[in-house]
């Protein structure tokens, strides 16, 4: 039993079912963290005084630091995916091992951001805006983890379809990069929501 | 790909296309959408037992407040001598609600019903993503374990009704936790769902069945999912924001100041009740919707078959059920009309419901315009589809004067709420459920269920959920409120018409549990005594008859991948040999 259109693109939607699958999915995402974003406008806007980022010791330099280092890792991602293309699999190992040890720095610093704001006392329940901070960057936090297992489990044990079907497996590194493109993107608006506004 | 069949005991090397799988595999963590579709359907019919089950001991404690329960009585509540602790009954009245909807009605409605059908009616070998589907289904499991397992956690399940509206949940026993982790299993499990159902539907249809060729259901099925993909997220978010509350003592919810029991809470507050009631109605309002859209799906394949008539407006429908689609994103505050949001936001939310009334009333007058001049054959499924088309009329209607603020500040929170929804889900899709289940059953098994058992079923079921509902509405307009666990027999102003109508809507709730039975008889004794159907005993057109046998054994479902050359319901064609003409017939000269 075989399902149609696994690697190969239908050629009235031009997509293959994985790569639509994505795109729903991250929809969907959108929907998530829209919500949750909305919620943030409701409560920021119900507050009689909102603090600023800033002023609650939140590290613009820290984060500033992690946002390249995530869109130098989506820089990355893209290399890999095309490195595959171009059937250089060394490449493709290099670029994507570098994706999943930026995420890794990523959540290192976001590491010593959170143990920062614990030494201060800073909790989710200590304010609202805290309770935000925490919420929104530890869920995008999971995401990016998410996304290291994806990646990294392409770049061990899942490499082993670049043998039996390398067309397949170009397809999956796409899927991956569109997801790992999303959770950037989902921090480059949370920098400025968090950080700077 | 083959056919296999799997009752013989194929001899090693036997087919190509076999491989023995083991009994794990196939039964259990099986990947074919047809079993699949199986095991959603059965877990979801004995939540909906269990979920009926729970309201039947609601409806002691409604008609008879103050007295022991017989039969369970004795043994749930053995410290208070058989009688319903006023705290037992919140957790029914929750449970009650979230067991329905979340692991009952969508679970068989989407995953049971979509699942085996829609591949099968699109011509695709399978779902887009088999692993993905095996997942979603123990995603939803799980969310049932959770849900059932909260019941005996200290405190009790979830009692702040199904809703689950802070700030009372927030500060509610762990029970609430319980649900608020088994709704994001649900939620994921959903979300997964859905993906697989919009690209086995885009991607795997076969060749020749353009969108307008579609089956009915296939599309209420394409509407369905994209509500699950887009409004369910809103509840996972608010589920997330909860939890943050319930676990990190965050405010999210919870206004400053607030005062329980006498004790001022240690959290900041600085939250919004209502931001909750917003993303929970986000999701909740086109999850109405999700009810109802393949309920429109079943009804309109049973019906157009049993009239032996090509469906009448086609596109009308398609259109209806896209359009009800996005508006359905646009209503949800008309839930909200009492919470003080303001004149400007009530009368555009009650424009927009107005406005989305408009599409189910289109698809109701399709289906009765199809049934004029029809010769109709009068089976148990389409006495159900058709038993559907009243039921839902009046869900409908008695939901207008809740979608206009003046009207909805009378009826708010009575139990004209209660009335007018269940008639839209009770006898009207769970209604269209049994229409499904009676009429897609000699698919699954290649019997036929019993024709008298199912009539037995059927007008017992119409009269009593009739005798349950209509009361209801009339409760409610004369100022019964919902949530009240004696039924309102504490209250000045419900006494006296709770006391003449509780008892008698008991009765009918356990009559209609009694009128249950011959179904559940008929389910298992068709399976191995029922009469045989051969592969297409309905005579019907769409794919899920034509190409495959009765049941369609084996992972794979067709021989040859069908080439569709008309659309679904061609039915008495002018000229033709039968009345019906498959979608894969080609032409007869």
């Amino acid at each position: 039993m075989e399902i149609p259109y696994t690697t190969e693109a239908r050629p009235d939607t031009g997509l293959f079912n994985a790569k639509l699958g994505i795109w729903l999915f991250l929809a969907s995402e959108v929907m998530l963290f829209g919500s949750l974003f909305s919620a943030y406008i409701l409560l920021r806007t119900g507050a009689p005084v909102w603090p600023h980022g800033r002023t609650q010791g939140l590290s613009i330099p820290l984060a500033t630091v992690n946002t390249m280092v995530l869109i130098a890792s989506s820089v990355t991602m893209v290399l890999s995916w095309a490195s595959l293309r171009l059937k250089d699999f060394a490449k493709y190992r290099l670029y994507l091992g570098l994706t999943i040890l930026a995420g890794l720095c990523f959540m290192v610093i976001k590491g010593f951001e959170y143990s920062a704001k614990f030494e201060h006392h800073h909790f989710p329940s200590t304010s609202t805006f805290f309770a935000v901070y925490f919420t929104l960057t530890g869920l995008h936090g999971l995401h990016v983890l998410g996304g290291m297992i994806i990646n990294g489990y392409f770049w061990g044990p899942g490499a082993k379809m670049w043998k039996s079907d390398p067309e397949r497996f170009t397809n999956r590194i796409e899927v991956a990069g569109l997801y790992w493109h999303f959770v950037d993107l989902v921090w480059i608006f949370l920098f400025p929501t968090l950080y700077l506004l | 790909m083959a056919l296999v069949d799997d009752h013989a005991v194929p001899a090693h090397g036997h087919a190509e296309a076999h491989h023995e799988e083991s009994f794990l595999r196939k039964y259990v963590f099986s990947q074919d959408h047809k079993w699949i579709g199986i095991q959603y359907g059965f877990t979801a019919l004995l939540f909906l037992l269990f979920g009926f089950t729970l309201m039947m001991m609601m409806r002691w404690a409604l008609a008879f407040p103050g007295k022991p329960m017989p039969i369970l009585g004795g043994w749930l509540f053995k410290a208070m001598g058989g009688v319903m602790p006023p705290e037992f009954y919140n957790q029914l009245g929750a449970m009650h609600g979230t067991i329905m909807v979340f692991l009952g009605i969508v679970p068989l409605a989407v995953g049971a019903f979509g699942n085996y059908v829609v591949p099968l009616q699109i011509g695709a070998p399978d779902m887009a993503f088999p692993k993905l589907n095996m997942t979603s289904y123990w995603l939803y499991f799980c969310g049932g374990v959770a849900m059932l397992g909260s019941f005996f956690l200290p405190g009790g399940a979830a009692q702040s009704g199904w809703t689950s509206y802070p700030p009372l949940s927030d500060i509610a026993p762990t029970g609430q936790t319980a649900w608020l982790v088994g709704m994001l299993f649900l939620i994921f499990s959903s979300l997964l769902g859905a993906t697989n159902f919009l690209v086995t539907i885009i991607q795997l249809r076969a060749p020749g069945l353009t969108w307008m060729r579609l089956p009915f259901f296939v599309w209420a099925q394409f509407v369905t999912s994209f509500l699950l993909l887009l409004a369910f997220p809103a509840l996972q978010a608010a589920g997330i924001l909860q939890l943050m509350d319930r676990l990190a003592g965050t405010s999210f919810f919870l206004p400053s100041g607030l005062v329980v029991s006498g004790v001022h809470l240690p959290n900041t507050g600085g939250g919004s009740p209502l931001l909750w009631q917003h993303l929970f109605w986000f999701l909740a309002h086109p999850e109405v919707y999700v009810l109802i859209l393949p309920a429109f799906g079943i009804v309109t394949e049973v019906i157009t078959n049993n009239t032996r008539k090509p469906l009448w407006g086609y596109r009308s429908l398609v259109y209806a059920v896209t359009f009800l689609g996005f508006m359905s994103f646009v209503v949800w505050a008309h839930h909200m009309f009492m919470t003080g949001m303001g004149t400007v936001m009530s009368t555009f939310f009650q424009t927009t419901t107005m406005i989305i009334s408009i599409p189910s009333v289109i698809v109701l007058t399709a289906l009765l315009i199809t049934l004029w001049g029809g010769s109709i054959r009068f089976n148990t499924p389409m006495l159900f589809a058709l038993a559907f088309l009243p039921m839902f009329a009046i869900g409908g209607l008695t939901g207008l004067p809740l979608g206009l603020a003046p009207t909805d500040i009378h009826l708010h929170d009575t139990y004209y709420v209660i009335g007018h929804f269940h008639y839209v889900v009770a006898p009207g899709t769970i209604f269209a459920m049994f229409a499904g289940i009676y009429y897609w059953f000699p698919k699954l098994t290649g019997r036929r269920m019993n024709e008298t058992l199912g009539k037995i079923h059927f007008w017992p079921s119409i009269i009593a959920i009739n005798c349950i509902f209509m009361p209801m509405l009339w409760q409610g307009l004369a100022g019964v409120s919902r949530r009240l666990y004696d039924g309102g027999a504490s209250y000045s102003h419900a006494r006296e018409v709770a006391a003449h109508t509780n008892p008698f809507m008991s009765y009918a709730a356990w009559t209609l549990a009694l009128a249950q039975i011959p179904f559940i008889i008929n389910l298992f004794w068709s399976i191995k005594k029922g009469k045989e159907a051969g592969s297409n005993p309905w005579e019907a057109t769409t794919l899920d008859w034509a190409a495959t046998t009765s049941p369609p054994l084996g992972h794979g479902n067709f021989e040859q991948v069908p080439v569709v050359v008309r659309g679904p319901y061609d039915y008495s064609l002018p000229g033709a040999s039968r009345d019906f003409t498959p979608q894969h017939q080609v032409e007869e000269t």
